[in-house]
């Protein structure tokens, strides 16, 4: 099924006669694997109202991710999230779009300092799963009015209602960017430095460990705001560090975004989002490759074939999700960290509410 | 402001819920005296006033749970209170409530420079939290303008912004984790020193609500390093038109700034006669404020000026020194203070799109001549959130009422816009019946149906943020 129209998506889900499978680009396939008809967005495609002096875009949610950076760089602006790109790593064709980017409420690097895809989502327009369309937030950064829903469908995976529209806040594209690079240093090592740095005021935006084990830290601005403070920052940590600028420095972070080192790797790959000091400690119980980003606050984990991490980890503050596994393995461990009871039971109780017959991606989420 | 009669079946169980309060709780933190929770029949919205059943003051997560527990089985609708200083109401009591206040949960429970986080009881200030971490070089970065007094568990439930969003984001892009109560007394963590959500984002959701899907107790906290530096520059426009178009250069050209603040002539007139700061008269001013070191300071605001001067601004100065910056900003921040001299005053709160704002303005001052009431502006440019302060006289019979009519045309004025009801006041009950200008049926039903899942039975704050006719089933079921 691929609706043209809002008008024609609400008519689809409202007359659903079995579970569908909510589907963009089909880049992004992550969760339990769902079995059911095909309900793609990329009919629903066309930026309504893009407004480079508010910094605001309005696109329709099945429009190509491509198609919006390419309108956006012309004028100078961008994303400021930095949304991972996952076709690499899981292996997928395709093209993204911005409803399955909003789904997953995909970040990438510039997330420790520019937020979350959720913390630049102003507004949504989504179809629940009785084929009601829903309107919440709308095309302003600051509105408190009433229930802040797009929060909530940020990341729901298309299991609350199928997302029809999206609106932006933007940011300007630096005119400059520098990243410093270190020799191959420990995990404890490298949330150490990656802490100290996000502790200037020198404003990093980016603070990774790479599968090789060199730290990097980005630094993005006016050319001579890039320069000094590079140099500022250098003088602070102390310690010899490379210098990469323009494309050698976007390549590195679009190799970290969308964990390239893993990418011709076989085996699984989890995502665990923890508090940065912990993550040392954590990585040494996975006891397998991995890449660190957000000051030590992500981790990327490469392991054998359905093992399941979760059981050499522990209890830790954080979760961990499976992002790349078989069929077989996420049919077999909760791809979601499971939440305690009580939050469990909110999470369910929604679901009931805006998706009372359960055809939106049933079970994806566990 | 219609606000539900008083359930005299709740009323009647006054005495047995005050019995059950007092089991556990201390005395200092039941306060059933009348004239001490007379304190309590309002926030800073005090033209509406009610006196609640009771007032209670927990200390711990586990008084707050217990509390709860206990108004749950009795169904007595409980009203939680932050500092009070919310502008919409949102902690005004009915008769049939108790309000819960978190005034005394007032600790801080760890700082952590390296992961960058404080985490601290919710009845804390905006500017303590702040203070906690000043002298290590970090703040906390929402900063509204009620930050002296106000507390964070009321930033959390009206998601409250500030002065500095346009850069640092408002409350929901600051808040990490929370500890939360629901009104039956189970204990939530959402959330944490870890960013985003391992399922949905609770949290986000919390965040904002005003207080109707639980009670905030503990709140971790994103703290970040202080910039090294920052300057304002103060620059004076003939119209309003050119100034909303020097903003939008501004922003195009690719510099961000910290803050753009909006002023209109009423406004800047009111403010140069109460704090001297020095304001030029012209019909609109603008003060942005960069950061940095000195040098990137000059060479953001070098950028600045050079767009500012194709506008032909009738005044464009670059503060020299700390002591002019302070000036500066004083005359803004004075605003309310001034207007508050003059007259009695409404403050609104709606957003509009910054591409709007020309016309926007045009329309209240057309608007101002037909309600006869004046209105000053001032207003956070960079994102939109106007403050427009209607002046009206408190003695004078149906003053107050037509104040409050103009204030509604203003607010569908902005929703006409392309924007919103309130930006970051919240909605409170001075925005509740308005909200079906901004919302279809289906979008409200969406929202109540979150409110249905947290509390069922709809006893935390059920009188506000939606119309009371549309939440009336569900407040009554």
């Amino acid at each position: 099924m691929r609706p043209l129209s809002e008008e024609e998506l609400s008519e689809m889900v409202r007359s659903a006669q079995g579970p569908m499978v909510v589907r963009g680009g089909g880049t992004r396939a992550v969760g339990r694997p769902v079995a059911g008809e095909v309900l793609e967005t990329r009919g629903l495609s066309g930026i309504t109202l893009y407004e480079p002096g508010a910094l605001t875009l309005v696109v329709q949610a099945g429009t190509p991710l491509a198609e919006v950076e390419a309108v956006l760089a012309k004028e100078g602006q961008r994303l400021p999230f930095e949304p991972m790109d996952m076709r690499a790593l899981l292996g997928r064709e395709g093209a993204p779009t911005v409803g399955g980017m909003v789904a997953a409420n995909a970040s990438g690097p510039r997330r420790v300092q520019a937020g979350a895809c959720r913390d630049s989502l102003i507004g949504v327009r989504f179809v629940d799963g009785s084929g009601v369309i829903v309107k919440n937030g709308g095309r302003v950064m600051k509105n408190v009015t009433g229930y802040d829903l797009v929060k909530l469908m940020a990341g729901s995976w298309g299991t609350l209602g199928v997302l029809s529209e999206c609106s932006f806040k933007l940011l300007p594209v630096p005119a400059a960017e520098a990243t410093l690079v270190s020799a191959e240093v420990s995990p404890a090592e490298a949330v150490r430095l990656m802490s100290q740095a996000l502790g200037t005021p020198f404003e990093v935006n980016g603070a990774a460990r790479g599968a090789d084990g060199r730290v990097a830290l980005r630094i993005e601005g006016f050319a001579e705001q890039v320069s000094y403070r590079g140099a500022a920052l250098r003088a602070a940590l102390g310690g010899d560090w490379e210098v990469l600028e323009r494309d050698a420095s976007a390549d590195l972070w679009r190799d970290i975004r969308d964990v390239r080192g893993f990418a011709d790797q076989p085996g699984d790959v989890w995502r665990l989002s923890v508090r940065p000091s912990e993550a040392p400690d954590l990585v040494a119980r996975a006891e397998c490759p991995v890449v660190m980003d957000w000051g030590g606050g992500l981790i990327w984990a490469l392991v054998a074939e359905g093992r399941d991490l979760r059981a050499s980890l522990g209890a830790f503050k954080g979760y961990a999700t499976l992002i790349r596994g078989s069929e077989a393995t996420r049919a077999a461990l909760p791809v979601f960290q499971p939440e305690a009871a009580p939050v469990a039971a909110l999470a369910q109780g929604l679901r009931a509410r805006f998706d009372p017959r359960g055809v939106l991606n049933p079970g994806l989420m566990g | 402001m219609e606000m539900p009669a008083p359930n005299p079946a709740i009323l009647a169980k006054r005495d047995r819920v005050l019995a059950r309060l007092e089991e556990f709780l201390p005395t200092e933190a039941l306060i059933s005296d009348e004239a001490e929770r007379r304190a309590y029949e309002c926030d800073a919205l005090t033209a509406y006033r009610c006196v609640p059943m009771a007032v209670v003051l927990p200390s711990t997560t586990e008084e707050v749970a217990r509390i709860l527990r206990i108004c749950h089985d009795e169904r007595v609708p409980v009203v939680p209170r932050g500092s009070g200083t919310s502008l919409a109401g949102g902690a005004l009591p009915t008769e049939d409530s108790i309000i819960l206040g978190v005034a005394r949960l007032r600790d801080v429970l760890e700082v952590d420079y390296a992961d960058r986080i404080i985490r601290v009881q919710t009845g804390m200030t905006n500017l303590a939290v702040t203070g906690e971490v000043e002298s290590d070089g970090f703040f906390y970065a929402p900063d509204p303008s009620s930050q002296l007094a106000c507390a964070i568990a009321g930033n959390i439930a009206m998601n409250s912004g500030g002065a500095h969003c346009l850069k640092y984001g408002v409350t929901t892009n600051n808040l990490l984790g929370v500890t939360m109560v629901q009104m039956d007394g189970t204990v939530v963590e959402l959330g944490g020193a870890h960013l985003d959500a391992a399922g949905y984002d609770l949290l986000g959701l919390i965040c904002g609500s005003e207080g109707q899907l639980g009670v905030v107790t503990e709140a971790t906290l994103r703290i970040l390093p202080k910039p090294e530096g920052a300057r304002p520059v103060l620059m004076g426009f003939d119209s309003s038109e050119v100034a909303g178009a020097c903003v939008s250069d501004i922003i195009k050209a690719g510099v961000l700034p910290v803050a753009i603040e909006f002023m209109d002539r009423p406004c800047i007139r009111a403010c140069e006669d109460f704090a001297k700061a020095g304001y030029p008269d012209c019909e609109a001013l603008l003060i942005v404020e960069v950061e940095g070191s000195e040098a990137e300071i000059d060479e953001q605001l070098g950028l600045i000026t050079q767009i500012a001067r194709r506008h032909n601004p009738v005044e464009l100065r670059e503060s020299q020194s700390e002591e002019e910056s302070k000036k500066i900003w004083l005359g803004r921040k004075s605003a309310f203070g001034a207007m508050g001299q003059i007259n009695d005053y409404m403050c609104l709160d709606g957003t509009i799109p910054v591409s709007s704002l020309p016309f926007v303005l045009r329309r209240i001052g057309e608007m101002s001549k037909e309600f006869g009431l004046d209105v000053a502006n001032v207003f956070h440019a960079g994102d939109g959130n106007m403050h427009p302060l209607i002046l009206f006289d408190a003695n004078k019979p149906g003053d107050l009422e037509r104040c409050e009519a103009f204030g509604a045309e203003i607010l569908k004025l902005c929703v006409e816009a392309g924007g919103c009801l309130t930006g970051e006041h919240g909605v409170g009950i001075e925005k509740r019946d308005l909200m079906a200008v901004q919302f279809a049926p289906e979008d409200l039903e969406a929202q109540m149906r979150v409110k249905d899942v947290f509390d069922p039975q709809w006893l935390l704050n059920p009188a506000k943020v939606f119309p009371l006719d549309v939440s009336a089933a569900r407040r009554a079921a």
